[in-house]
């Protein structure tokens, strides 16, 4: 994580003298103008604006609007391959992505907890800009909020984000349908348990880094093959199992997958064991799984292989008209096993 | 991952599987005792690919669902206390007591943790001198060593804000009530690798004499359970009954002499209720005088708690093998995964929640092999 | 009750009395407690349950098993004897 050079700030004085954030920082007043000015303006650059208004004012555009929010309140902050600032900006561009939509802007609110230490601060919101320039997207306009010591686990923040969708783009669960080949973009359960190996009580050596990335640009060329994507989810929380659920249910088809085709990297498979996860239910931050017409599944992987976000990309399964709305696991001795939703958070068991 | 991958190679689990049909010529009862090996069968969907005439009866092998009732109500007294942080393993979080279950009392402002260790709920009684820091130590025989390790450490750094419930269950016992009871259709029964790991394999010795049944001590990736199944079905086909290990790669006959040593130091054998199944003598372990400070049934006053199970729930039939989970009025209905009525239902490799599974994939079909013939 | 994989240990240390491993689970490296296995070296594998080694695998054991699980049915298959035809556990293509 880069260091946020206090030299740089052109009028440094008022923010230097806090290295923690203070109430006064959510209070609307000098504090807050300054840490606006010198550390979010900063790094997300002045965007559209030439002045600061109460809202952003964007030009138009064509096409239907695809709008999404989600809030991060993840523990630890910082992980391997990642931190919440990253996960903030993905998450937002991810869930636009998969409607076939082209991110355009975030919003970025932020709750901080007093006490946080500015450099801390700073580190988040630097990961943010560069998340968002490498994904082609600007944060044009946001919120700052300070809370009691004690709450916000240091920080939380919610983005929303607008994108526009192109005409003949039509990518939603309901059309999964039977004949429908699944897809998956890469190796799964690198996000959670990245995260998992630095939580307290749990924790464990590893050199498994968060999967977080952008996935815009990886979608609009897979609709520059295939225009009709059937449906396209990215699997965080309840990870690749929870996705196909979901879908399964929403369209009433039944999904079948392979568990040898569902790539797992070495390290997540031994995580998975000793602490006794399933892989399928850990959250994933860069992945995204796809259904298409058989026809399109050669073009696909063709251009998905090729792309840095998808090298790993492979079939796992087929969408079919038996056991509506179940999702049925197929072991690699042959035999069968409905797929649930995980009810809960994965916990570590001893059974 | 070695030593692992191995013993799950697809190929040789189809020459086990020919072999199996090969020589099953009538029907046969086994049990496992093990939730581990429950749990292996039931992902690998192993009984799909049995022949019709075994018949896997999965035993009460999951400490998980043989915490008596009255234990988890204390827990979740306990837990509910603001002083207290109360550490677990991930398995109970999800158990129903009378009224709630742990994480509910986690959700209203209790401090629950999970954690993989007992060594990690030690370690936060640490670092937080000023809270009191409450371990639920159940599990069989394999989890009783780390649990008495954290004790004795406790005891010897004078860790004083430590304490753990403890609620440990063996696995002979289980086996004789079970061989013993009348209603018994066991033929044979699969010895817990781990447990035996530790324990050793001598006290089955005197189970396989005094009910005349083949014990076989077996491990859990699916080829160590595909070679259990075959060697207890070779013994019964020629009518033998005698103890075999399958799992000579981690089990000995003495089992570890070092962690049954802080076994008999910490722990002493006491009576055990057993959730579903009721009283069995001597089945249990709890404390020791030495370490009867760090008990936290005696620390903190729970003698109030009022342990009422749902009247519906048959779990303990279930548990014995003499019930079909599809026969019970409230399977389905009244309890299902994700609102349970008992630990079956919870637990990932309780026998409610697999049939669960199975019945939603083929309604019409019962899951063949588990209903045998 | 039994869930406890296999690792291998890759460094030793005493914590206050105590014998602890550093055991790596195919790139996870996790804290053990060696308590329990007090002869266990580094390269050995060991069965790992809630942090602790509570038996060593035994290797040669280990291979002898696989050679017996690979020889199941091979002679059966040599022989020729039985019709095969029904085996609902072969592992389906």
């Amino acid at each position: 994580m880069p260091d946020i050079d206090v030299e740089r700030w052109v009028c440094p004085l008022p923010l230097r003298d806090h290295d923690r954030v203070v109430m006064g920082h959510g209070g609307g007043g000098r504090l807050s103008a300054e840490l606006i000015e010198h550390m979010f303006l900063d790094v997300f650059g002045h965007g559209h604006a030439t002045e600061l208004l109460d809202a952003a004012i964007l030009p138009p555009e064509g096409g239907r609007l695809a709008f999404s929010t989600d809030s991060y309140v993840v523990r630890p902050l910082f992980f391997p391959g990642g931190c919440i600032g990253d996960l903030a900006v993905h998450g937002t561009v991810n869930d636009l992505s998969m409607t076939g939509a082209r991110p355009i802007a975030l919003s970025a609110g932020f709750i901080l907890e007093e006490g946080l230490p500015m450099q801390t601060l700073a580190d988040v919101v630097i990961a943010m800009g560069q998340a968002a320039g490498r994904a082609g997207v600007e944060i044009v306009t946001g919120d700052t909020k300070v809370v009691d010591v004690g709450h916000a686990d240091g920080v939380y923040i919610n983005t929303a984000g607008i994108g526009v969708i192109a005409d003949g783009v039509d990518i939603r669960p309901s059309r999964a349908t039977p004949g429908d080949v699944v897809i998956v973009s890469g190796p799964i359960g690198q996000h959670g348990i990245a995260v998992l190996s630095k939580r307290s009580g749990i924790e464990f050596g590893t050199e498994v880094r968060s999967d977080s990335a952008a996935l815009n640009g990886l979608v609009q060329e897979m609709l520059t093959v295939v225009p009709d994507l059937h449906v396209l989810r990215d699997p965080t929380r309840g990870g690749l199992g929870a996705s196909l659920c979901e879908i399964a249910a929403t369209a009433q088809v039944g999904i079948e997958y392979a568990e040898s085709a569902v790539p797992v990297p070495d390290a997540v498979a031994g995580a998975c064991s000793f602490l006794g996860l399933d892989p399928m239910h850990v959250a994933n931050e860069g992945r995204l799984v796809a259904m298409v017409a058989a026809t399109d599944v050669d073009a696909l992987l063709g251009v998905m292989t090729q792309h840095e976000e998808s090298t790993g990309a492979c079939v796992i399964g087929f969408v079919t008209e038996d056991h509506p709305g179940l999702v049925v696991a197929k072991t690699a001795y042959g035999s069968r096993r409905v797929v649930d939703l995980p009810l809960g958070e994965q916990l570590p068991r001893i059974c | 991952m070695k030593y692992l991958d191995e013993f799950r190679d697809p190929v040789l689990a189809a020459k086990m599987f020919d072999e199996i049909h090969r020589i099953t010529t009538r029907p046969w009862a086994i049990m496992e005792v093990c939730g581990g090996q429950t749990h292996s069968i039931i992902r690998n969907g192993i009984d799909q690919l049995l022949p019709d005439d075994i018949e896997l009866i999965h035993g009460p092998g999951c400490p998980v669902c043989v915490t008596p009732l009255g234990m988890i109500d204390k827990a979740l007294a306990i837990a509910a206390r603001p002083e207290v942080i109360f550490c677990s393993f991930g398995d109970m979080l999800r158990v129903p007591g009378s009224t709630e279950d742990l994480g509910q009392v986690r959700s209203e402002g209790g401090d629950v943790r999970v954690v993989y260790s007992p060594l990690d709920a030690l370690e936060i009684a640490e670092t937080h001198p000023d809270r009191q820091i409450v371990f639920f130590a159940i599990g069989f025989e394999t989890t009783a060593p780390a649990n008495a390790m954290a004790v004795a450490q406790a005891k010897q750094r004078g860790i004083d804000n430590f304490s753990v419930l403890v609620s440990h269950v063996l696995v002979p016992p289980a086996i004789e009530a079970i061989a013993g009871s009348a209603s018994s259709r066991v033929d044979g029964f699969l010895g817990a690798g781990h447990v035996c790991s530790i324990m050793g394999t001598w006290q089955y010795g005197p189970l396989v004499e005094r009910f005349d049944l083949p014990i076989v001590i077996t491990g859990f990736e699916p080829l160590d359970v595909l070679e259990g199944i075959r060697r207890l079905i070779l013994q019964l086909e020629a009518g033998e009954a005698a103890l075999d290990n399958a799992y000579e790669r981690v089990v000995g006959p003495l089992g570890n002499l070092p962690a049954q040593d802080m076994l008999a130091e910490v722990f002493d054998v006491c009576d055990r209720s057993w959730r579903g199944i009721g009283d069995i003598p001597l089945s249990g372990w709890r404390l020791s005088e030495p370490y009867a400070a760090f008990d936290a049934e005696r620390r903190f006053d729970v003698s109030n708690v009022d342990p009422s199970e749902p009247e519906a729930c048959r779990s303990g039939e279930v548990l014995q093998g003499l019930l079909k989970p599809t026969d019970c009025e409230a399977f389905g209905t009244t309890c299902t995964p994700r609102s349970p009525l008992g630990a079956t239902m919870v637990s990932g490799e309780g026998a409610c929640a697999a049939y669960f599974q199975y019945r939603r994939l083929s309604p019409t079909e019962p899951p063949k092999g588990v209903v045998g013939a | 009750m039994c869930l406890a994989v296999p690792g291998r240990v890759v460094d030793t240390w005493d914590d206050r009395g105590t014998r602890m491993a550093a055991v790596d689970f195919d790139g996870i490296r996790k804290e053990v407690c060696l308590a329990y296995l007090p002869d266990l070296e580094v390269g050995a594998f060991a069965i790992v349950h809630v942090g602790f080694a509570i038996s060593k695998v035994d290797e040669a054991y280990a291979t002898e098993t696989l050679r017996v699980f690979r020889e199941i049915g091979t002679l059966e298959q040599e022989l020729g004897a039985e019709d095969r035809s029904s085996s609902p556990g072969e592992a389906a293509p």
